[in-house]
């Protein structure tokens, strides 16, 4: 099976890398367009500005080939809000690929970023088989997916959002897996073994 | 509601973990990366490594070691001491920690925080603040407590927090190495004037303390170093005793 991992200089994407090796899962970081659409699971990384990454991607004309995808793909954090329609981080069209727009955590009373481990609860997809109803996972963002009908798992931080969403091939997490524990691992190997 | 995080602090000396009182008085505690796996396994919720002599000795990052502690865990986990430059942080990232924390060069070089920020997320920037309750104030320190500022606490914190910092690390000189608790007041007034998480540290002794410094310290994360390689509160222990407290953790 071939694993890519979407290089756009965006991404710490060392703990995903690890994460894999210890899974005994080979992979390739890569941005070429071939490699990427005839791997048979990519997942696509990403932290930090939405805006930033957005353009990353598009400098390299990756953001065709995303959408293009016909395998199993994994975002990441930033990498499932850029799967979205926009974002408020800096007012952003983002890949479009499911139909809702990225907001920021607005709730004074509310730290922001939210940093730390939350449950995930509403579990709807293979991704999650063998995981229970609120395990904890951890995150760190400062904006959020709302729910929607492609939500396949959520979370609550002063409101209730999407911590997972699904169409189609298209997968996204909010939480790092890589960095969730073996709760994590197990959603890895998941979305490696059983889409 | 994200829980409430308990994090083991790695002083990191030479490769090796070590534990001073006071700032001072190394005692060798360990290889980080074994205790790294340890807590891991006991349930630590994320780690912090410091290398407390990187700023005396000019010495740059860790990024050696953050490439084998990634590779052994898969818990978020800081890298601190002696970053002076958006290389040495792009380094860091690059080799596996999840953020990195400065101290004295974000006093020196402000602009630093905002440029890390900026170019890498504020997510993976912690600033790191050492200060003492001196005649009637809290007066921030810097190069590992051993240059006084003028500089108060509070201004300090929120500056960095408008300069983009994602979370502060603050410890309390007068309480570290005490195990005499938290410093509770000053520690609800940070997390009341901060929009973004406090890690507090210093001075964690008992479970109690534990208990304190999120129920009346209002801290997102509580940071302790000794009490954890000396063995004195055990993690999965002490993170039942909060739940029975009704303090959110994860278990």
């Amino acid at each position: 099976m071939k694993i890519a991992i979407v290089n756009y200089g965006v991404g710490n994407i060392m703990s995903i890398e690890h994460c894999l090796d210890r899974l005994g899962i080979s992979h390739n970081y890569t941005s070429d367009p071939y490699e990427i659409l005839s791997s048979n699971k990519v997942i696509f990384p990403g932290v930090g500005d939405a805006s930033y990454a957005m353009k990353k991607l598009k400098n390299q004309n990756l953001d065709k080939i995303i959408v293009d995808i016909k395998h199993p793909i994994l975002g990441i954090c930033l990498g499932m809000q850029l799967l979205c329609k926009s974002s408020e981080e800096g007012d952003t069209k983002c890949l479009g690929v499911i139909d809702s727009d990225v907001k920021k955590f607005d709730n004074k009373n509310l730290k922001v970023p939210q940093i730390g481990w939350n449950n995930i609860t509403e579990l709807k997809s293979k991704i999650f088989k063998g995981i229970k109803e609120n395990e904890f996972v951890y995150m760190v963002h400062s904006y959020y997916v709302p729910k929607s009908n492609y939500t396949i798992a959520s979370s609550t931080y002063g409101i209730n959002y999407s911590s997972a969403i699904n169409k189609n091939n298209f997968y996204g997490t909010q939480f790092h897996p890589e960095k969730s524990g073996s709760v994590g691992e197990k959603i890895i190997k998941n979305f490696i073994e059983e889409l | 509601m994200v829980a409430k995080r308990i994090i083991p602090c790695l002083d990191i000396d030479n490769n090796r973990t070590v534990k001073g009182v006071n700032f001072l008085n190394l005692i060798d505690a360990g290889d980080p990366v074994e205790l790294a796996k340890i807590y891991s396994d006991e349930g630590a919720d994320e780690l912090v490594f410091l290398d407390i002599t990187a700023t005396k000795d000019k010495r740059k990052t860790l990024s050696k070691l953050a490439k084998k502690i990634s590779e052994n865990i898969n818990i978020p986990f800081t890298v601190g001491g002696g970053i002076k430059s958006l290389d040495d942080v792009s380094s860091l990232l690059r080799n596996g920690a999840d953020k990195i924390s400065i101290n004295t060069q974000a006093v020196k070089t402000p602009n630093l925080v905002n440029e890390i920020s900026l170019k890498f997320g504020n997510q993976c920037v912690v600033v790191a603040i050492d200060a003492k309750f001196v005649n009637d104030s809290w007066f921030v320190y810097l190069v590992g407590g051993r240059e006084k500022t003028k500089i108060k606490l509070i201004d300090w914190a929120l500056e960095v927090q408008d300069r983009g910092a994602g979370e502060i690390l603050f410890t309390s000189m007068n309480n570290d190495g005490t195990k005499s608790g938290f410093a509770l007041d000053i520690l609800q007034k940070l997390s009341d004037r901060l929009t973004i998480p406090v890690i507090a540290s210093g001075g964690a002794g008992t479970i109690q303390d534990f208990t304190d410094v999120f129920k009346i310290g209002k801290a997102d994360a509580a940071l302790a170093a000794s009490v954890f390689h000396f063995k004195e509160i055990e993690i999965k222990n002490l993170k039942e005793n909060l739940v029975k407290n009704n303090i959110k953790v994860r278990l």
